[in-house]
């Protein structure tokens, strides 16, 4: 029963993504495109869930929902282009379509039954990682012991991307100057509200950082939460008082040292004779070596998350557009 | 606890419905406000009976406790929200329609002694 | 019956691929390029957590009186996948607002006309 309700779930979720994306494609108004951008990334969100992916879904929520549509929509005010957008058909375009979905489709005949316990994906890595999460880690979250200690270096590796990406648009973009408006807009439902919010958000964004261990969570999913307050005080109050609060400067130190501290982490072993990103070193007990090397290495990837997220943010409201 | 289930069924269910009327009215009322009127009205109205309705079925666990700290969240925010949208329209030049109120001024001026 | 639902996300998946590939190519404008670009990488992320999908599983977390747990590993690869695509999206979105800068217009017809690019010799003259 909970089983075909679940399998019901899982089809409306994926027929109403295809009439978002479907919807997305006919517009010509570009603010509409995005916002059904926005909403297809929460009902993948909301998928994930039904899936039994906890910290996919909220990665996905905090990062693809809300992330990335505040950055969509500064790109639109930045480039002023909101409507009567061309329409192009392409015939050309919807035949390679058609015979590459085709050829795909054809490919899936050898896919295994959706939920199938015997499929090759469950055989050998992962009840492997489940019992030596448990024997070795000893911590609940299987997803957070794989991300941080079995996979370190995938990770590290991202932890890097992400950074890259915030020099990327520094280089791009540069952060520009914001001055102060002369006649603030007073909005003083906003400000009187925002105001408490604000700090629930912090502390849920520290919580889930710390928490990442017990339940879903973890440094990414942490490191936006905490950049998004932010952004909301930026939105509401302006944007020359938040360059007050975290100055401009200080977001790729930050950035970098994040990044820092995960490679710091994984030196410290190599000290202790054990191979680069081995916790074990960290500590005269293995358990609490690998408590230790995830949590550094967390506040590492947090940090590093928090700071490129903002200082996106602030390289796109500190461009002057001069039309 | 019977009654406490069919409570909960009973919040459930006009959860349900709040949220059905919301979506109808998002599609079929005339004007933005009008239509953010409608919309307002699930995530301020539907959204919290839903959880109360699991947070009745689920007794005292430490979930429910963060489904109420979730339900006194979302009855701040969602008015909020839907207050930042309407100034913005308003701020963005998309006034009511006033026709009516027009009609009604220039009625009043017409009859006013000379 | 039983086959088509068991193999109803893979072709959902593909479609909504295929979707974001024709809006990659029969847009004109750079947005909306990059929301189908976007679509594509969403729809790849639910292909794979499908794969790590068991039948009366959990989520992969270590709790008292269960007994199977979904798949972990296509998880912690999505969340790498995840982030890396938000990273990606905004440098393209950065380079989108240089390139409005730059021409004048983010259609792509209009700089392809700015550049005087000449489509039989494939050179900017």
């Amino acid at each position: 029963m909970i089983e075909n309700l679940h399998l019901l779930i899982n089809v409306f979720l994926l027929a109403f993504l295809v009439l978002i994306v479907f919807a997305a494609i006919n517009t010509n108004n570009l603010f509409v495109a995005t916002m059904l951008f926005g909403i297809f990334s929460f009902v993948t969100a909301l998928l994930f869930l039904d899936l039994d992916a906890v910290d996919v879904a909220f990665t996905e929520a905090a990062v693809g929902a809300g992330f990335t549509t505040v950055l969509m929509l500064s790109a639109l005010r930045l480039t002023g282009a909101f409507e009567n957008v061309k329409h192009r058909q392409s015939v050309l375009g919807l035949f390679i379509v058609v015979l590459t979905g085709a050829a795909l489709i054809y490919g899936t005949a050898d896919f295994p039954r959706m939920g199938d316990p015997n499929s090759a994906v469950h055989l050998n890595l992962a009840p492997e990682f489940i019992q030596l999460t448990q024997e070795k880690i000893d911590i609940p979250n299987v997803v957070t012991a794989v991300l941080a200690s079995f996979r370190g270096y995938d990770t590290f590796g991202e932890t890097v991307v992400v950074f890259s990406a915030g020099v990327a648009v520094l280089l791009l973009l540069g952060m520009g100057q914001v001055e102060p408006k002369k006649e603030p807009e007073q909005n003083v439902v906003l400000r009187i509200v925002v105001k408490p919010i604000i700090a629930l958000i912090l502390i849920f964004g520290l919580y889930v950082q710390f928490h990442g261990d017990f339940g879903a969570g973890g440094g990414f999913q942490a490191g936006v939460i905490f950049a998004s307050a932010f952004i909301l005080y930026s939105l509401v109050f302006g944007e020359s008082y938040t360059r007050k609060v975290i100055p401009a400067a200080i977001l790729p130190r930050l950035a970098a040292l994040g990044v820092l501290i995960y490679g710091v982490t994984g030196l410290a072993s190599l000290l202790f004779d054990k191979p680069f990103l081995d916790y074990n070193a960290l500590s005269s007990n293995p358990v609490s070596g690998q408590h230790t090397g995830i949590l550094l290495v967390e506040a590492g990837v947090g940090l590093a998350v928090f700071a490129t997220v903002l200082l996106i943010f602030y390289s796109f409201s500190g461009v002057n557009h001069n039309e | 606890m019977i009654i406490i289930s069919l409570l909960s069924d009973f919040c459930l269910l006009i959860g349900g419905i709040f949220t059905l009327t919301g979506a109808v009215g998002l599609l079929r009322l005339p004007n933005f406000y009008t239509r953010l009127h409608a919309a307002s009205v699930t995530e301020s109205l539907a959204a919290p009976l839903l959880i109360i309705g699991i947070i009745l079925d689920t007794g005292f666990t430490l979930d429910s406790a963060k489904l109420i700290i979730i339900i006194i969240i979302m009855v701040v925010s969602s008015p909020t929200i839907t207050h930042a949208l309407c100034r913005a329209a308003a701020h963005g030049g998309y006034a009511p329609d006033m026709q009516k109120k027009k009609q009604r001024q220039a009625d009043n001026r017409a009859k006013e002694p000379k | 019956m039983n086959e088509l639902l068991g193999h109803f996300n893979y072709w959902i998946v593909i479609f909504l691929m295929m979707m974001g590939l024709y809006m990659v190519i029969a847009s004109s404008n750079l947005i909306k390029k990059l929301i189908g670009l976007g679509v594509f990488q969403s729809s790849v992320f639910i292909l794979y957590i499908t794969f790590g999908k068991i039948k009366d599983g959990s989520p992969p977390i270590i709790t008292q009186n269960v007994e199977i747990y979904s798949n972990p590993l296509p998880h912690v690869l999505i969340l790498t996948a995840i982030v890396v695509g938000v990273a990606t999206t905004s440098v393209g979105l950065a380079l989108i607002v240089r390139i409005q800068e730059a021409y004048g217009s983010t259609d792509e017809d209009d700089i392809y006309d700015k550049d005087d690019f000449d489509i039989k010799s494939r050179s900017i003259t």
